[in-house]
């Protein structure tokens, strides 16, 4: 830390001083993403019960997947038929890509990815986080914005989202954008790919929320407001 | 923790807020409030996708060893639908055309002739690689001269009253065929005897099955299950 930094706050302020946390962009790209992810998967079921396999009619079909030859329920599905969770689908793919372009061009233009992506000198440190939460280690490891274990997950899920859209317009134009098929390895496999990342998004969300609420439930005050009042307010 | 009480309110207002999306899935077609705005979405994405349609890009050919034993034919009639006379069968070229034309089958088979196996994609997502012989569509064209202002094509057929429409750039692809054969024998019922409309660059169900006629039209003919809600155009 620098002369001027360690100079600035006043030693008389409260530790709890609100911090501004998340730009109003990231706030609304965040929330917006929620919803149009949930119809998105949704309607993505809809979709998959038309043919609730992976690979050529007749087979082999890909394996592992829990849901071959399965019917999805209904209070999961967005569409109420084939046609319908198409339209659905094709619609929300709109917010889904352009938020997702918007909020990595706000990421670049703010500066912001330093605080979010996992780099190799993020590693020492994850394992510490990790060691932390493993109660192997008593004191919590200094952090910036994010802790290294963080920087991990919101990169895996940003590269998630970017393998999702990439692996959708792979099956839904494998003859025009044939290149970008065979890259996720042909149309079957792209359709597989594209499901994977759902049971990711799913297996993430429930993460992220579990741990919002039992280790910083100020974070999602934050994610609402913009201003962070919590343990973690360090800021790089 | 800080303010447990407002991190909690914020919860329940964001749980509040996305509620009712999880409700609403239940296979909800978007209801006559939303189904025509996500139709308006479908016909911006057909609009993007025919730009994407490219005379130089050839989809990708198969040997013939890597055919798939099963085809699922699909018809919308209670039983195959069959000519009572095949013999008398012929097919109407009209509409905006200079040239209006009554070919035979065999007055077809003389025309140029283009075999190519390929893999066909179905709306539900499966796949199959079959060998496909016709006259491309262009040559036909070529034979009846449509019109500066024709725009579209519509395809007729004997299956009660399935019908296509196609955007004349896709009809004018290389790879569009009127087919005559399926794996090297003559096309059967099942699969659309005596002619069905044929492409690897558009999904199974643009492609009509027992032709009956080729109309080119200056507006934009629906379809059979277009005009139910599958996206119009079905380019892959």
């Amino acid at each position: 830390m620098d002369v001027v930094a360690s100079a600035s706050p006043p030693s008389h302020l409260p530790a709890e001083l609100p911090v501004k946390r998340h730009h109003g962009l990231v706030r609304f790209a965040h929330w917006l993403n929620a919803i149009t992810l949930t119809g998105m998967i949704a309607s993505g079921l809809q979709i998959y019960g038309a043919f609730a396999h992976f690979g050529p009619r007749g087979g082999p079909y890909l394996q592992p997947n829990p849901l071959d030859g399965e019917a999805i329920p209904e209070w999961g599905r967005l569409g109420g038929w084939l046609a319908g969770g198409l339209n659905w689908h094709f619609a929300l793919a709109w917010p889904f890509v352009l938020t997702g372009l918007v909020y990595l061009g706000f990421l670049a233009w703010s500066g912001e990815w330093r605080a979010l992506l996992f780099r190799p000198r993020d590693v020492a440190p994850a394992i510490q986080m990790q060691l932390y939460y493993l109660r192997l280690r008593r004191d919590h490891p200094p952090q910036g914005k994010h802790n290294a274990l963080q920087k991990g997950a919101y990169s895996f899920i940003v590269a998630l989202g970017a393998i999702s859209a990439l692996s959708g317009f792979a099956i839904y134009k494998p003859i025009q954008l044939a290149w970008l098929t065979a890259l996720f390895g042909g149309y079957e496999l792209a359709r597989y790919w594209h499901f994977v990342a759902v049971w990711l998004f799913i297996g993430f969300t429930a993460l992220h929320v579990a741990l919002v609420l039992l280790v910083d439930p100020a974070s999602l005050r934050a994610m609402i407001t913009g201003w962070y009042r919590g343990r973690f307010p360090s800021h790089e | 923790m800080n303010d447990p009480q407002l991190s909690r309110r914020a919860f329940l207002r964001a749980g509040a807020a996305l509620g009712p999306l999880g409700l609403a899935a239940c296979g909800w077609d978007g209801g006559r409030g939303l189904r025509p705005a996500l139709a308006g979405i479908s016909r911006i994405n057909d609009w993007v996708g025919e730009r994407l349609v490219s005379h130089s890009r050839l989809a990708r050919e198969y040997p013939v060893s890597e055919r798939n034993r099963h085809f699922p034919s699909y018809f919308i009639s209670d039983q195959t639908p069959i000519l009572a006379d095949p013999s008398a069968w012929a097919l109407n070229v009209a509409g905006a055309v200079r040239k209006p034309m009554r070919l035979t089958l065999d007055q077809l088979k003389a025309l140029p002739r283009l075999t190519y196996t390929v893999k066909h994609h179905c709306v539900e997502g499966w796949t199959a690689i079959a060998t496909w012989s016709g006259v491309p569509l262009a040559a036909l064209a070529a034979l009846v001269e449509p019109t500066a202002d024709a725009r579209y094509l519509r395809f007729d057929s004997f299956d009660e009253d399935y019908f296509n429409g196609w955007d004349l750039t896709s009809a004018m692809h290389p790879q569009t065929i009127l087919a005559y054969a399926y794996n090297d024998r003559p096309l059967m019922p099942d699969h659309g005897a005596p002619v069905r409309l044929y492409s690897p660059i558009k999904l199974g169900y643009k492609l009509t099955k027992y032709l009956t006629a080729v109309t080119f039209t200056r507006s934009r003919p629906g379809g059979y299950w277009e005009d139910q809600g599958y996206p119009w155009l079905g380019g892959v």
